[in-house]
């Protein structure tokens, strides 16, 4: 049994909260260098070399990568011999968000009642998922998530008949409808099977899968192949001004669902794809 | 065509401009997004004077991170313009010439564009950093209980823009993909 005070992962929360509104992850660079390598339409490279240029500017640590800094979405894997100590967890977590978004002079886009719409003045409270894992530590992840892209997110319970074309159907369709609003190059996450909510985790978790990552399983691998070059076929581009370019990575999480349904879930992301994380 | 346009434009540099045309627009910008549209929508309804004069205005739809000490704005690239289509045929029918944010337009929009000689642009969405060097000067001028959300008067340099709906009826999302897949053979 392992002791951890929950005030240090208040203070990584923190910190992972402006790092990641400031650095994207060498994947995500390396793959947007590799389309504009391969994008063949003047105005999408254009487009292309400008986000390239406003990832540079950002790294300089003054100005977020974008103004939408982002729902901060809080993903924590605690090991089961954690006893965690020095107070309520959750509590700790939104006061990671609140120091990080408060000193990192991030933007303050949390609204208390989706209905009633009053800002909350501090990005709290967090999206918080707990899991449980073997072992002694605790990973944290700080996934961002902007709203143009998260507006564009689709779900949707199909009958078993529709099969794989019909789930691989739905995703490219839940693109082309999304075009430019979610500041195409996009990055698509697809949860399929589970439940209606799981299979809507699913497809945010996929979103955190490195650009370069293939899936596991041969199948989905090859499924994930297939959407991003359909996706890719769509012409939409870089700010759907036309161009090869419109995502720039697919990521497919499957789970056993009932023998009644195929629930298929994108989460669409956009190029400024935000995810840092810290193992205490 | 690339231009560099001084606001307030005329609407004769209005007119001339078609989608696709890079423009770099210097002058005064104000800022408004869906909530800041809403209030101003209803105090027109009342019959009360907006924060800023309509006529010839160009709104960028924006909700910017905080300041940090010494510089006028934080990162500020276009939020997803469809939420402000509800009132933006009226402002435009009012007088208001140009739109700058992102994303796919509503026909009502549209022809509200052309009706009124006006143009939409998009600014490069998710280049916030890059937007933010250009916009020299900042201030609430309403609504600062909004925050991010607050009507902002900016004065600009240099915004990087690219027409997206011209006053002819182009529309950039529909010409560029057309080209491209046109371009492939398809």
């Amino acid at each position: 049994m392992r002791e951890l005070d929950v005030k240090r992962i208040e203070d990584k929360i923190a910190e992972l909260c402006i790092e990641a509104n400031h650095y994207l992850g060498t994947d995500v660079k390396q793959c947007i260098a590799g389309k504009l390598e391969e994008e063949p339409w003047p105005v999408a490279q254009e487009i292309l070399k400008s986000i390239q240029e406003n990832i540079e500017i950002a790294e300089e640590g003054v100005f977020p990568l974008c103004q939408d800094t982002g729902m901060a979405c809080v993903f924590l894997e605690i090991g089961q011999d954690v006893h965690l100590t020095g107070g309520d967890l959750a509590a700790a977590v939104h006061a990671g968000v609140r120091r990080g978004y408060g000193d990192g002079y991030l933007r303050k886009s949390i609204v208390k009642d989706p209905l009633r719409r009053e800002n909350t003045k501090d990005n709290t409270p967090a999206y918080i998922h707990y899991e449980i894992v073997p072992g002694e530590q605790v990973k944290i992840i700080v996934a961002p998530k902007g709203f143009g892209s998260e507006n564009m997110s689709q779900i949707k319970m199909l009958p078993p008949s529709a099969g794989a074309d019909g789930a691989k159907d739905f995703v490219v369709k839940v693109c082309r409808e999304a075009g430019a609003n979610p500041c195409p190059p996009i990055v698509v996450g697809v949860g399929i099977g589970g439940t209606f909510d799981k299979a809507a985790l699913m497809a945010k978790q996929a979103l955190l899968i490195p650009f370069d990552q293939q899936n596991e399983d041969p199948y989905y691998a090859e499924m994930e192949q297939e959407l991003l070059e359909r996706i890719n076929e769509l012409g939409i581009g870089p700010q759907g001004f036309g161009g090869r370019t419109t995502a720039l990575a697919v990521h497919v999480l499957a789970a056993p669902t009932h023998i009644a349904g195929l629930p298929v879930a994108v989460n669409i992301n956009c190029h400024v794809s935000r995810h840092k994380e810290a193992v205490l | 065509m690339e231009y560099q346009l001084t606001a307030p434009f005329t609407k004769e540099q209005v007119k001339a401009l078609r989608a696709g045309d890079r423009v770099l627009v210097t002058g005064t910008v104000y800022t408004a997004r869906d909530a800041a549209h809403k209030r101003i929508a209803e105090m027109l309804k009342r019959g009360e004077r907006p924060p800023f004069d309509l006529k010839n205005s160009i709104i960028y739809y924006v909700g910017p991170t905080p300041a940090k000490p010494g510089n006028p704005i934080g990162s500020a690239g276009p939020t997803t313009s469809y939420r402000m289509d509800a009132y933006a045929p009226d402002f435009l029918d009012r007088g208001q010439l140009a739109m700058i944010g992102k994303g796919q337009r509503s026909q009502e929009v549209k022809e509200a564009v052309t009706r009124n000689g006006a143009v939409y642009f998009a600014a490069i969405g998710g280049a916030a950093a890059l937007m933010a060097k250009q916009i020299k000067e900042a201030e609430v001028i309403a609504f600062e209980d909004l925050g991010a959300e607050a009507v902002r008067k900016l004065y600009v340099e240099n915004l990087p823009l690219t027409v997206v709906l011209d006053p002819a009826g182009g529309d950039l999302y529909q010409q560029g993909r057309e080209e491209y897949l046109k371009s492939l053979g398809k």
